[in-house]
């Protein structure tokens, strides 16, 4: 495995370098996108059950088919690195919109009145008291959406564009066990620094979580 | 939105290859990983759950296993095993055990301690414990987390096409191959339905095997 790295270290490191970019540009946006369509489902009840429904449906479409299938509607070439992003950005938001929703629903009624009666108006209110409370259950949501990225990107190396997981069909192809071997390691320490790193941001924006079992 | 490959009936004959036999062979390693993970799992999860010991593993066994990509964990099978229903079996199962030991470990740990103390009490033995009193009380989460697992796999199975075998992957592999877009639009739509219909199923066998005595509770 030494020797393949080193023989291979220029074309693994763009592989790694691909990889990163298209598993999360897709957590930024979908991450993005997901915070206003979670509070609609929120803010209109009558929204929440066909908003779990139409996420749970949109994540059953295999990952393989949608990166096939969106040249067809984006009019992108098959090759463009942009399928797996939009792609992934679907998924992401699937997975984060349902868990924004339940985020903001799991926020204590009596929190939400105590601000109303200060005097916070609508936006301030979930901007300044609802999303802060209800960040720990989002977070948990973005780091299951980062992990399930990373791993999901490497099935794009079926249509050529898939970062560490054109290691695996390369293998594939020539029988080759160490190429096989160098992708997996490399997209599962991938997925547990991303996890990590957003373990530590999380702790670092919601410090009033490290001092409730003080508080209590 | 092209859907002649998918309602040509020429399509739907018993011959090889038609869309019932590729339905037919994607079940049959969607059931097959979903009993082997589940005959794992199960155990491993409700031991963690009631005895407390190596929560650590139940915990982190969930964003491990999601770490792991499939299509790389069935290449290397192949590879290393050969073709065949092995290493599809091999990568799909590992798929199915986070999500249910996860959720064995989880269902029996959140129930109410009294519950329990409640049964020992009685005098049930251990083993009257787990199979009389926690798992038919952890079913709920259980089940959750075993339908999730059974989503994600009828999902991921199609990426058998990509290693030669058969299932609904074919219609998306070989359509690309010939730039077939409606025989992937088929494939990406029976897929879809499969993973429906499938978990309708579930939540039906769910309304039937959990106690209403809990689903009474609940629905309040």
């Amino acid at each position: 495995m030494i020797t393949y790295l080193s023989n291979n270290g220029d074309a693994v490191l763009a592989a790694l370098r691909q990889h990163i970019a298209l598993a999360l540009i897709p957590v930024l946006i979908g991450f993005v996108l997901a915070l206003p369509i979670g509070y609609l489902g929120v803010r209109f009840p009558w929204l929440y059950h066909p908003l779990v429904n139409t996420c749970g449906m949109l994540y059953s479409i295999p990952s393989l088919a949608l990166f096939v299938f969106l040249p067809v509607l984006l009019g992108t070439k098959i090759l463009s690195p942009l399928n797996i992003v939009v792609a992934l950005t679907i998924y992401t938001v699937a997975l984060l919109a349902r868990t924004v929703a339940d985020g903001l629903k799991s926020v204590d009624p009596l929190v939400v009145q105590s601000a109303t009666a200060m005097g916070y108006r609508r936006l301030r209110r979930l901007t300044d008291v609802e999303l802060p409370v209800a960040l720990p259950v989002i977070l948990a949501g973005l780091r299951v959406a980062t992990v399930a990225n990373i791993s999901l990107v490497s099935v794009g190396a079926l249509i050529g564009v898939g970062g560490l997981g054109q290691l695996f069909t390369r293998g594939f192809q020539l029988f080759y066990v160490e190429p096989i071997l160098v992708g997996i390691i490399l997209s599962v320490l991938l997925a547990a620094a991303a996890d990590l790193v957003i373990v530590l941001l999380g702790r670092l924006v919601t410090p009033w979580t490290r001092f409730q079992g003080a508080a209590s | 939105m092209n859907l002649s490959y998918l309602l040509d009936p020429a399509h739907w004959d018993l011959a090889d290859g038609s869309i019932p036999r590729l339905i037919l062979s994607h079940l049959w390693y969607v059931l097959l990983a979903l009993l082997i993970g589940t005959a794992i799992a199960l155990p491993v999860g409700l031991w963690i759950g009631h005895t407390g010991r190596g929560s650590f593993l139940a915990i982190n066994a969930g964003n491990a296993g999601r770490s792991l990509p499939t299509l790389g964990l069935l290449m290397l099978m192949v590879t290393l095993l050969g073709l065949g229903l092995a290493p599809v079996l091999i990568a799909l199962t590992v798929l199915v055990i986070p999500p249910v030991l996860t959720s064995a470990y989880a269902g029996i740990r959140t129930l109410d301690h009294r519950v329990v103390d409640a049964a020992k009490g009685v005098g049930m033995r251990p083993w009257q414990v787990l199979t009389k009193v926690e798992l038919p009380m952890a079913l709920p989460v259980l089940m959750s987390g075993f339908r999730s697992a059974t989503l994600q796999v009828v999902a991921t199975a199609t990426v058998a096409a990509a290693v030669g075998l058969n299932g609904l992957g074919r219609l998306l592999i070989d359509g690309l191959a010939v730039n077939d877009y409606s025989r992937v639009l088929a494939g990406a739509i029976v897929v879809a339905v499969l993973a429906v219909v499938l978990d309708l199923v579930f939540a039906l066998a769910q309304r039937w095997v959990v106690s209403p005595g809990l689903t009474e509770r609940s629905s309040k």
